[in-house]
């Protein structure tokens, strides 16, 4: 079951994924990176149904793109959540997308931004948020941790007490992650587990 | 588990003395957890318009920007914002056209007449509308938000007055809620202005 956790902080957002890629019983590899970028401030965190998930992610990455080359000027943060909204609820009503996602991104004008979509496309920006089994463990520890002056020091300190949570608690737990941020320099990894 | 209760909602809207008040709560879930708890479920149309929506939330939200699209278009071509009582109307023949795949949001329509007077109405899931003199609720425990209204609304109450007893009654009533609660945000719409608050409650 894949796991995903993001922490908006002052002027970043960090957000971490597992790195395990499996079929059924069977796991694949362990440093798939899930963390897909749509340009260079931000990202997308896609859990779900496996060919959706890659489908669902180069779709939406493309139309940024296009819509980038037509225009000569990138979509924010906010714009790209409505539009993947948009796709997300279109698409419900006939041939469904099954994944839950975040969005993370860093714009120069108005800072960080994270937003939570589920398959649903229910649209919510949010402070901390998650996806998967994991997510149970980590939220309201989360809430307890946070604050709005959070620095990138303290988030990588609430993702680990997240994953050794999850680690000791989740009958399945992933046994990698990897831990990246989003700020004004762009995304980069901060740490893997 | 029902569609309806997929993420939980309390919404309660009252009449007073030319003025009307809406409220919601703010949490969002998706069943028994809890995401957030700051999502308003009721929406501005106008000045003199709001727009309460329970059940997914999903379908909330798409509600709400077709009807803002609508809405937009129409000020565009009559030149003045649409009547609270012609919304209602136009919302519920929205939901009806999707009567055989409908949208799984029950509305909530609270707003100000051009004359003043107060105009209330809800709907279920494809259209049926209902207007009302006194109070219109939906949510995911409607017995309790109804229990509290019917005992606590009077005839013409004044803003401050309308205000207390709306929040009381959605307080109340979603205190018994597991779906619903975690704050709430109450507008008051009087004929020239609007006075929004947001409470602070029990958070579980």
């Amino acid at each position: 079951m894949d796991f995903f956790v993001g922490i908006k902080g002052k002027d970043f957002v960090m957000v971490c994924s597992d790195t395990s890629a499996s079929h059924s019983i069977i796991s694949i590899k362990q440093d798939e990176d899930k963390i897909v970028p749509i340009d260079d401030h931000k990202v997308f965190c896609i859990a779900g149904e496996a060919g959706d998930r890659v489908n669902f992610s180069e779709y939406i990455i493309a139309n940024v793109k296009l819509y980038a080359l037509r225009n000569g000027t990138e979509l924010n943060t906010k714009s790209i959540a409505n539009y993947t909204r948009g796709e997300l609820a279109t698409a419900l009503r006939s041939s469904p997308y099954h994944c839950n996602l975040m969005l993370a991104g860093y714009d120069k004008e108005t800072g960080p931004a994270l937003y939570w979509l589920d398959y649903l496309a229910t649209l919510n920006k949010v402070n901390t948020g998650g996806t998967g089994y994991g997510s149970h463990f980590t939220l309201s520890l989360f809430d307890k941790m946070w604050h709005p002056e959070l620095t990138v020091d303290d988030a990588v300190a609430m993702i680990d007490a997240g994953i050794t949570e999850v680690k000791k608690r989740l009958v399945v737990a992933p046994p990698h992650y990897i831990i990246k941020v989003v700020d004004k320099d762009g995304v980069r990894v901060v740490k893997t587990v | 588990m029902s569609i309806f209760s997929y993420n939980g909602a309390a919404i309660v809207a009252m009449a007073g003395k030319e003025c009307v008040a809406i409220g919601s709560d703010l949490r969002f879930g998706v069943q028994m957890q809890t995401i957030t708890c700051d999502t308003p479920k009721v929406f501005k149309i106008h000045d003199k318009l709001y727009l309460g929506l329970s059940g997914l939330l999903t379908d909330a939200q798409t509600l709400h920007q077709k009807l803002m699209f609508r809405h937009n278009l129409y000020k565009l071509r009559e030149e003045r914002d649409m009547k609270p009582s012609t919304f209602g109307h136009m919302l519920s023949n929205a939901l009806y056209e999707r009567r055989f795949g409908p949208y799984f949001a029950a509305p909530v329509v609270a707003g100000l007449e051009p004359d003043g007077t107060p105009f209330l109405c809800g709907m279920d899931t494809i259209g049926a509308i209902e207007t009302a003199k006194d109070f219109m609720i939906t949510g995911t425990s409607p017995e309790s938000l109804y229990g509290m209204c019917e005992s606590m609304w009077r005839p013409d109450m004044e803003p401050d007055e309308l205000f207390e007893t709306v929040a009381q009654c959605l307080m109340s009533g979603f205190d018994r809620d597991a779906l619903a609660g975690w704050g709430a945000v109450i507008h008051v719409i009087t004929k020239d202005k609007v006075i929004s608050r947001t409470l602070k409650t029990r958070m579980d």
